[in-house]
């Protein structure tokens, strides 16, 4: 008992603890945008890790290259780094399914890996600051996002995710890109003979999806670190998948599972900080979660009893 | 050229053995759970579960063999759990498979911190002893390697020379088909998933008690889908698949060797497997068809 209220306590105690569940909640709600976005085109994509590895890299990147520019030239330069970086690293499993017929979970997974060794190799050895962490230099001050709830590292990352659950929302409910992808997602046949160019569809939420989880890298490191540093991902694609999913796979559910998988994470620190409970405990509960979603004829069960639950 | 020779030399065929062998077991695996209709992406997390089992079994018990029967129980758990969340809840197959490695990480490194004091690895336990046979090319193994040849072979014979695998590709193929001409579908599809995680459990048995005898963090590091690119790599047969794992276990066992010679940055060798994973989809995924269209079935 111990544990949880040290939990609860990191988590929503005080505004110091409410600024850190936001700021653990801003890359897992990129991530979960990011998988949402390929799930609706009915692409499980299982590397928004590495993606968001590679925007991470590529925004520090720019970062470290500029200092002389004006910040409203360098934050965008960054992001825009950022997200090219992952829908780059996207384009990739998006082509092998596409044309090589290659099943994008295993792809995906792969490409992590080597997401993960290509940026360890990197802040390891061309881009790596002196001394013996693995880590780049510090990103120019000009290409920082402000932290906006001194002096937890809380930034306008957050920020740009919420309007990205928002505008995400809008894309798949009111446009003909959204309407398509959920048409590729929901039925591939039918939707290829009701004449999408399904390939094309897949490509571009994929390449989407990417995008986004690039962009969580780059408000990870404008925001929270300020440069990249090896490692600094505990696992934000994973979590992002399973708040994609307890979110009933909807922008906006996303946003709240966030903030709750958020809290997890910040109380869990304090938690582990007090108690030594470890914060593996987390993908536990995250997996438990996962099990229950992953079965509709549960869901149904529980909103026949009252809980609004919708998978796709 | 002398480094060359280092490397390409007849430690290296036994080495590829040796690194085959976790694929192999998981690539077995997930033929049986595909060919009766099931996708099994929770191979992964079914190892790392396996393997940490498989070292908590020996630690207690002081006996590697009760920790080899602790790591197919464990893979056969959650095959049993993937088949309860897929077959009888018609659950997304790749949601409920990610769930199981989702678990998998957590609760190995959980597990490990609350036994060991240490998330990232356990105590050293008594690891299967290695048999020595008198072929020198083959090299000195633990009997999960010689175990790995007798059970890719068991698997042909099972699945294409008797009637429970007729059944078993039956269900997988058409399922209505094999209901009408009396076939229990849940069951055969019940047994095939449970049977298809103990493989992939001697598969994680085989990375930490006959490999390194300690279990280490995210030590499968990918294999469970690298085995199932070799599954698919040899076409959803047994010993193409057994083919496919040995060419991915060489390519890891090279991988170990040029990093211990220390020539290019570790990251770039580290990465090779994976590389080398996603070479050979793109050059055969389109050329083999799957024995199923993995629909959950309903039955009337």
């Amino acid at each position: 008992m111990n544990a949880y209220s040290a939990m609860i306590k990191g988590a929503f105690g005080d505004v110091f603890g409410i600024g850190q569940t936001l700021t653990q909640a801003s890359p897992i709600l990129f991530t979960a945008l990011a998988f949402l976005l390929a799930f609706k085109c009915g692409l499980f994509n299982i590397g928004t890790e590495g993606q968001l590895l590679i925007g991470a890299f590529a925004t520090a990147l720019v970062g470290i290259s500029f200092h002389e520019l004006p910040a409203f030239i360098h934050v965008p330069m960054a992001l825009l780094a950022g997200a090219s970086a992952g829908g780059l690293w996207s384009f990739i499993p998006a082509v092998l399914k596409t044309r090589f017929g290659a099943h994008e979970v295993i792809t995906t997974m792969m490409l992590n890996y080597v997401a993960l060794y290509l940026t360890g190799y990197m802040v390891n050895y061309p881009y790596k600051a002196p001394g013996w962490v693995s880590q780049t230099v510090p990103i120019g001050k000009s290409a920082e996002l402000p932290r906006i709830l001194q002096p937890t590292q809380l930034s306008a990352s957050i920020v740009i995710a919420v309007l990205l659950a928002g505008i995400l929302q809008y894309v798949l409910r009111r446009t003909t890109l959204g309407y398509n992808v959920r048409a590729v997602g929901s039925n591939l046949s039918v939707a290829e003979s009701g004449g999408i160019n399904t390939k094309r569809i897949m490509i571009i939420s994929l390449v989407l999806s990417g995008a986004i989880a690039g962009l969580g890298g780059s408000g990870e490191i404008m925001g929270v670190h300020r440069r990249f540093i090896e490692g600094f991902s505990p696992g934000y694609g994973w979590d992002g998948l399973a708040v994609a999913l307890v979110g009933g796979l909807h922008p906006i559910g996303a946003l709240l599972a966030a903030v709750l998988f958020g809290a997890i994470r910040s109380g869990g620190m304090v938690m582990t900080r007090i108690t030594g409970v470890p914060l593996d405990l987390i993908n536990v509960l995250q997996s438990l979660v996962i099990f229950f979603v992953a079965v509709p004829m549960l869901a149904r069960l529980l909103k026949r009893r009252g809980f609004k639950w919708r998978l796709s | 050229m002398a480094t060359l020779l280092d490397v390409m030399n007849v430690g290296l065929f036994a080495a590829t053995l040796r690194m085959a062998t976790p694929i192999t077991f998981s690539s077995l695996g997930g033929i049986f759970s595909e060919r009766a209709g099931i996708i099994n992406v929770g191979l992964e997390g079914m190892m790392l579960t396996s393997a940490f089992v498989g070292v908590v079994g020996s630690y207690y018990t002081c006996n590697p063999w009760l920790g080899v029967l602790a790591s197919v129980l464990a893979g056969g758990l959650l095959g049993l759990l993937h088949a309860l969340l897929t077959v009888k809840f018609r659950g997304d197959q790749i949601v409920s498979g990610t769930g199981i490695n989702i678990f998998a990480m957590g609760f190995t490194a959980y597990m490990c911190q609350i036994i060991y004091g240490s998330r990232g690895a356990s105590a050293t336990v008594t690891g299967l002893e290695e048999i020595p046979i008198p072929i020198p090319i083959i090299g000195n193994h633990t009997p999960l390697v010689y175990f790995m040849f007798a059970i890719a072979v068991l698997s042909h014979i099972v699945l294409f020379k008797t009637p429970i695998g007729l059944r078993i590709r039956a269900v997988g193929e058409r399922p209505a088909a094999a209901d009408t001409a009396g076939i229990d579908v849940y069951r055969i599809k019940y047994i095939c998933v449970t049977v298809s995680g103990m493989l992939a459990g001697l598969g994680g048995a085989f990375l930490s008690l006959g490999h390194l005898n300690l279990f280490a963090w995210g030590m499968t590091g990918g294999r469970g889908f690298i085995a199932l690119a070799a599954m698919i790599f040899g076409s959803w047969m047994p010993l193409g698949a057994f083919g496919a794992s040995l060419l991915f276990g060489f390519a890891d066992a090279l991988q170990m060797r040029l990093q211990a010679l220390g020539l290019l940055p570790p990251q770039f060798i580290l990465a090779i497997p994976y590389i080398l994973t996603i070479a050979f989809l793109i050059g055969f995924a389109r050329k083999v068809t799957p024995p199923s269209d993995y629909k959950p079935y309903l039955k009337e």
